[in-house]
């Protein structure tokens, strides 16, 4: 069985949750499970007004591609979608989505997560906060529990 | 070559790309990062902490031994915060 061509979208247009999660089911009936993980820009208890996300164009698509073919080498996907905001993104907006299909859910589960830890740690893509109270905001630091996160499913 | 910059690494050096001429010795990755430092008080303040930059070869993760022959582009930045 060939393994699927997962589908890889970077750029400023608001997520179709449930858009993606019909493009990775149309026309098959062999799907049993779907994942869809959903990434929100949070307001930190009403202090931030939007996040910033400033991307690396072209190695931003690639290296999540990397990731991706890297799950279907791993799991029996059926189906794999990832998509991924850049630039100003407000309180309740999806910052990302990722969307894995399988015969049955331990792969879809598996393979979501997956792509999460390393999307966090691997894809080139930076946050910058801007306050509610009009302060200048800082970058994002980034989280040594996400990096422990992805050592997990070395091998 | 080419040397783009991202994020707070950007900011800092105060320009999102420029054109090098390496010198002979400047042979990998790391040696760039520490090259570049030179250059500025803008590129010392950027790179003044080694391991907080994460260095790619056209478009590409690298690691600081990586050799640089060839490459057109090389992107310095933070450790990422997308997802």
């Amino acid at each position: 069985m060939a393994a699927v061509t997962p589908s890889i979208r970077v750029g400023p247009e608001p997520v179709d949750v449930a858009g993606e999660q019909a493009a990775a089911c149309a026309g098959r009936s062999d799907i049993g499970a779907v994942v869809a993980f959903t990434g929100l820009c949070r307001d930190e208890g009403g202090q931030l007004a939007a996040l910033e996300l400033e991307h690396y164009p072209g190695m931003a698509e690639a290296e999540i591609g990397r990731i991706a073919d890297e799950a279907v080498t791993r799991w029996p996907l059926l189906g794999l979608r990832v998509v991924h905001r850049s630039g100003r993104v407000l309180p309740g907006e999806t910052i990302v989505l990722v969307v894995a299909a399988s015969a049955h859910r331990a792969a879809a589960f598996e393979a979501a997560a997956f792509l999460m830890d390393f999307l966090k740690t691997r894809a080139p893509f930076w946050k910058k906060e801007h306050r509610a109270d009009g302060s200048a905001g800082g970058w994002v630091a980034a989280k040594d529990e996400d990096d422990a996160a992805t050592e997990r499913w070395a091998r | 070559m080419r040397v783009v910059y991202f994020a707070w690494v950007r900011e800092r050096v105060g320009v999102e790309e420029e054109d090098v001429d390496l010198p002979a010795d400047v042979a990998t990755a790391g040696d760039l990062v520490d090259w570049l430092r030179t250059r500025s008080p803008n590129h010392a303040f950027a790179l003044e902490e080694p391991r907080a930059i994460r260095v790619a070869v056209d478009r590409v993760h690298a690691q600081p031994d990586a050799p640089l022959a060839g490459a057109r582009e090389v992107a310095l930045f933070p450790p990422m915060t997308g997802g």
